[in-house]
């Protein structure tokens, strides 16, 4: 069938996104209220709890990317509903206003005043109410097009260049055209591909947008904090063992993602969604896979495509995290890791096209409700961005 | 074609990826350019790893290495033809 008819099974969201995953989510809003969250997540089944390690005293643009991080994920089309617990009652209040804007039950709870036992419970009736009113929503069939896909590699290594990216390149290639949403970032992994990724810009005053975080990254970032040599940490230890030898080549096989012919439009600040329509988009994100992932569930994202040489076994706990891998050895020693065994193309077994095909297929079974290799396995990594020291 | 030991991405390139497991010494290598599918043979030189890269040509110190048909740093210690390129012989020429 041809691409632009194919369809996936997801849950159409009250603002008429899609997801693919249909979870009750208890979101801390900070870190000290970790435990009243878990305690209704283990309470209440069908709900899910997304413990981190944060919000307390953050302020200025690392605050707002906190704010933007809690109603990002709370407003993500996998999230079906959202219970939001905080110490008190402002902050828990702004993020349940965020995610109410896209129309799902949502509601806050606070600690002050009352204490652990009773929030929980308070939440726990609450939680129990959501869980009946989203568990038997329907799938609907929903353009594949309609699902927002995201992609970053981890622990690289040369055949990610090879083989893993580029069938991430040619899934693009091939559903952007379409109307998919997509998004790339991983800003130090860059360094040494700035220039061809500002080249890939779609029109060159995104491509100076591109190259001034790029830059104010360098200066703020690397300039500032790095010691005598940043190759003890990028390349990685895993990435070296791998083949891999400097940051330049790196990230060029991290650049082979993002495909032949397509161009981004826009680049987005972490976990900010995507508004100018369909199309890929650069996001500002740390390259530390946890982290990154976090920030593209945030904005939206509610697939993720990870290319992996040596093996990373990321997952996220509201967005199936599909891994692709053409190293041989990998995919033979750390198999339940994989979800698509690329390695024929390193062997002239299986042409990009195919690959690439592969790779849609595996994005509509998992659109569908088949659990990846990372949810099989119980990966729930949450983890926040933190820009600088809290007050 | 049987598979190939040795994968080049560009014809500029001056470095080749191993893509099988155990290379040994001796072993005349089957190379493949991916960009337009053609192939050559080589000897390699050293036993090298999947994944890591071997020199398709003699290259000294202040040399830059091309993969992608790309600058990915420079050599620091010589390395010949078939040899294993990796951190002990090059360098990025960033931070």
């Amino acid at each position: 069938m041809n691409l632009s008819q194919r369809k996936i099974w997801g849950y159409r969201r009250e603002n008429g996104r899609v997801g693919v995953r249909n979870y009750v989510a208890i979101l801390p809003l900070d870190d000290i209220s970790n435990a009243a969250c878990e305690a209704v997540a283990s309470h209440i089944q069908g709900t899910i709890a997304l413990p981190h390690a944060y919000g307390r005293l953050q302020f200025g643009e690392d605050l707002d990317l906190h704010f933007r991080v809690m109603i990002g994920t709370g407003s993500n089309p996998n999230v079906a509903a959202c219970i939001v617990i905080g110490i008190e009652e402002h902050w828990t209040m702004k993020v349940v206003e965020g995610i109410a804007k896209t129309g799902k039950p949502v509601a806050g709870f606070w600690i002050e005043g009352s204490g652990d036992i009773a929030t929980v419970a308070a939440a726990s009736r609450k939680a129990k109410e959501f869980v009946h009113l989203t568990s038997g929503i329907l799938r609907t069939e929903c353009p594949l097009a309609d699902v927002w896909v995201a992609a970053k590699c981890g622990e690289s290594d040369t055949t990610t260049g090879l083989a893993s990216c580029p069938t991430v390149g040619n899934m693009y290639d091939k559903l952007i055209p379409l109307g998919l949403y997509g998004c790339f970032g991983e800003t130090s992994e860059l360094t040494g591909a700035e220039h061809l990724a500002a080249a890939r810009a779609a029109t060159p005053e995104i491509g100076e947008k591109f190259m001034k975080v790029f830059s104010a990254y360098q200066a703020e970032v690397i300039e500032a904090h790095k010691t005598s040599d940043l190759s003890d940490s990028q390349p990685t230890k895993g990435n070296i063992a791998g083949g891999l030898t400097t940051i330049e080549e790196k990230a060029l096989g991290n650049l082979e993602k993002i495909g032949k012919t397509t161009r981004f439009i826009d680049v987005l600040k972490p976990a900010e969604a995507p508004d100018n329509g369909p199309g890929l988009y650069f996001m500002d994100t740390s390259s530390a896979a946890a982290e990154c992932c976090t920030l593209q569930a945030a904005a939206g994202y509610v697939v993720h495509i990870f290319p992996t040489g040596q093996g990373n076994v990321i997952g996220n706990p509201i967005m199936p995290v599909i891994k692709v891998s053409g190293n041989p050895r990998t995919v033979r020693t750390m198999s339940e890791h994989i979800d698509l065994d690329v390695s024929g193309i390193v062997r002239r077994e299986m042409v990009l096209d195919e690959a690439g095909d592969k790779l849609i297929a595996m994005i509509e079974r998992t659109a569908n409700g088949r659990l990846t290799s990372a949810e099989a396995l119980g990966h729930r990594e949450f983890v926040m961005t933190k820009l600088y020291r809290s007050a | 074609m049987g598979a190939p030991h040795l994968l080049v991405h560009n014809r500029k390139d001056n470095v080749g990826v191993v893509v099988v497991e155990g290379l040994k010494a001796g072993t005349q290598m089957l190379c493949v350019i991916t960009d337009d599918n053609s192939d050559f043979m080589l000897e390699a030189k050293q036993d090298v790893p999947i994944g890591h890269k071997i020199a398709l040509r003699d290259l000294s110190p202040g040399d830059t290495v091309i993969k992608y048909g790309e600058d990915i740093g420079r050599i620091v210690e010589r390395v010949g033809k078939g040899e294993h390129v990796h951190v002990h012989n090059l360098k990025t020429k960033r931070w």
